[in-house]
């Protein structure tokens, strides 16, 4: 276990020393202290290495990560895992605004709650929220799926191309083009492997399937808002 | 008494400058199908530009210095204020952003080709970064836009330069489109988005909103890319004092400022006529914002705009700017528009120098298209080749003015080489009208 004290040998050392590890290396488990709510920290992994931040993170945690698992034993500033390409960050706590926007691959898991924009204009991402999300969640949201085991606030999925948005909890209401789906036996079986690996245990019968009308694909002015 | 013997003559008819021919067309299609016009291409209207300045050359008062024979350097270094790698660039004209997907691969490989031939930059597009243009560009600009559309660390670690696109001078405020026609199977899958549908990009960036977020965003890029290359700043010019001092306090090495006469791939037609400010208007209040800061030439800044020749050039680095960049004139440069296609505008309703039908994908060019056919009647070498003289003929053009005016860099013209011939203009820029020593507004003066 490699442990890198962040107040004491700063952000850039600490980004470029993850930054330097590749899929060969030996240093697989790293664990950050004196995290103290600072921005970017972790950013641009590329490789299969362990991550534990220790504390609160700022903005920008995990973003663009590639391979690597990232887990923050506290809550994540805004803007966390921004487009994750691959691997799995695990919030033990909340999530602020945009948790997860335009990722495009990975796991991005929040053992709390998350706050607006959750997954906004997500690319592929597998989000699971074990609490609520806020409003605009899935504003946009191209493809990847999105579980709310808790509540989800306004307008869920405004805009929604092609992602899926699970939700347990009750919806305030929907964006525009969003609608409720049928939950068909494939999408059961999808949800109960995304809450599998979000390390959850509700049960995938209990969940509402949303995702888009696909009204807005082609422009016509019958559809604008 | 009345002439009987003769008709009564008759006035000559008359059309409204009010409800012109293309004003009565547009009033009567936007009747038969409840949609606004989208094209793409900029402000075609008239508007002060830098046609409306003037340089002063040299006589007693001023030296000039010999053409052809007197060096006059063009070298340009960008993002000298925190990047671990600035760029050096031959000349001060780059290629502004154009996206794979508004544009075909054959056309972004011919910016690439002739930029690099000219010692410049070429810069990506909403679409994501294209082997054709990453390939053959020595100096590519990557950027960020709000939609991310193709963003990942490999290619933002693969550019020389990472610009953060807030605004663009055709429609400041609003998103992009990429209508259903245009989307191939390659669009699609660097989207991440079905063929076919049409694809609006965000008017804001998803993950911030406001110029303290967007200095943190600057830091996690930084610290993605080991603080090695220079951020630019591209915002749309409307409020460019303020917007130019924010863009500085994120902390921009570059601030790229375009004008209303920019162009885009696709946009309302009423965005493009009425949003914006015209670049003249725009870039002394953006060096203003410079020089308040003490950061005039450590913070650089590119204009574009409609930016068409070298007088342009040498108009826009005399009131300030560091470097200009081209969109339009590329395309133009490269064959779009040409009258060798008449027959086949004359076929879409429109005819050549006037098509901007960019979304249909339908271009006879082969430019801004996906359409396989149409894609190889474009021959990118050819295209590079032309590229890279049209550089060359801005460049030339724009030395031989400031050797006129007595300067051994370009970067050396200044605001006192520029007279303005309109009243307008001169309160725009500040740039005394031609004549005279004084603009509107100036303080202590009587004329």
């Amino acid at each position: 276990m490699q442990t890198f004290d962040l107040e004491a040998q700063g952000l850039r050392n600490l980004n470029a020393a993850l930054q330097a590890q590749s899929k060969e290396t030996n240093q697989t488990a790293w664990e950050v202290v004196n995290a103290k709510g600072s921005h970017a920290i972790a950013v641009g992994l590329d490789a299969p290495i362990e991550v534990t931040v220790k504390g609160s993170t700022g903005y920008y945690c995990a973003g663009m990560n590639k391979q690597a698992t990232v887990r923050i034993h506290g809550s994540a500033g805004p803007g966390v895992a921004e487009n994750m390409m691959s691997g799995t960050v695990i919030i033990d706590g909340d999530a602020s605004q945009y948790a997860g926007a335009t990722a495009n691959g990975g796991t991005l898991i929040i053992k709390g709650n998350a706050s607006s924009r959750c997954g906004i204009s997500m690319k592929g991402v597998d989000i699971i929220v074990h609490g609520n999300v806020g409003h605009m969640s899935a504003f946009m949201a191209q493809s990847g799926n999105m579980v709310v085991c808790g509540d989800a606030g306004d307008a869920l999925g405004d805009s929604i191309y092609e992602a899926r948005l699970f939700v347990r909890g009750s919806v305030k209401s929907l964006g525009a083009d969003c609608i409720e789906k049928e939950m068909r036996p494939e999408h059961l079986e999808i949800l109960k492997d995304l809450l599998e690996r979000g390390e959850c245990d509700a049960k995938p019968e209990e969940f509402k399937r949303y995702g888009s009308a696909r009204k807005l694909y082609n422009f016509d002015i019958d559809n604008a808002y | 008494m009345k002439d009987d013997t003769h008709s009564v003559p008759r006035t000559v008819p008359i059309q409204s400058a009010t409800f012109s021919n293309p004003t009565n067309a547009e009033i009567r299609r936007a009747a038969a199908t409840g949609i606004y016009d989208i094209r793409g291409g900029g402000s075609k209207r008239k508007l002060p530009h830098f046609d409306d300045l003037l340089f002063l050359g040299a006589s007693i008062s001023r030296y000039a210095l010999e053409g052809y024979r007197e060096k006059c350097d063009t070298k340009v270094v960008l993002g000298t204020r925190y990047a671990k790698k600035p760029i050096e660039l031959d000349i001060p004209v780059t290629i502004a952003g154009m996206s794979f997907g508004a544009l075909s691969g054959p056309a972004k490989e011919a910016l690439g080709r002739g930029a690099s031939m000219a010692g410049t930059s070429t810069t990506t597009g909403d679409g994501g970064m294209t082997e054709e243009e990453r390939g053959h560009s020595s100096k590519l600009v990557y950027q960020v836009l709000p939609s991310r559309y193709g963003m990942n660390p490999d290619d933002l670690r693969r550019c020389d330069a990472i610009e953060v696109v807030v605004g663009q001078g055709a429609k400041p405020g609003g998103g992009g489109m990429l209508l259903g026609q245009k989307i191939s199977d390659r669009v699609a899958q660097m989207r991440n988005l079905p063929k076919g549908i049409d694809q609006r990009s965000a008017c804001r960036h998803p993950d911030w909103t406001g110029p303290d977020d967007l200095e943190i965003k600057i830091m996690e890029l930084r610290e993605i890319t080991a603080w090695e290359k220079p951020i630019y700043v591209k915002i749309g010019g409307t409020r460019p004092y303020f917007d130019t001092m924010l863009a500085i306090k994120a902390g921009a090495d570059v601030v790229v400022l375009d004008g209303m006469q920019g162009g885009t791939a696709a946009t309302q037609d009423v965005f493009i006529e009425h949003v914006g400010l015209p670049i003249i208007s725009c870039i002394g209040e953006a060096v203003r914002a410079l020089q308040d800061m003490d950061l005039h030439r450590e913070v650089q800044l590119i204009v574009s705009g409609g930016i068409r020749g070298g007088a342009d050039v040498a108009k826009a680095l005399a009131m300030g700017a560091d470097a200009v960049a081209i969109g339009t004139a590329a395309m133009i440069a490269l064959g779009d528009n040409d009258p060798r296609w008449e027959d086949e505008y004359n076929a879409l309703g429109t005819t050549a120098g006037a098509y901007d039908d960019w979304h249909e994908g339908k271009d006879p060019a082969g430019i801004t298209t996906q359409d396989a056919e149409l894609m190889k009647r474009f021959d990118p070498i050819a295209g590079g080749r032309h590229l890279n003289n049209f550089l060359k003929v801005m460049t030339l053009e724009a030395q031989t003015i400031a050797r006129a005016c007595g300067h051994n860099h370009l970067h050396n013209l200044e605001p006192e080489d520029l007279v303005a011939l309109t009243m307008e203009a001169a309160a725009m820029t500040k740039i005394p009208l031609a004549g005279t020593n004084w603009y509107p507004g100036k303080p202590g003066t009587s004329y």
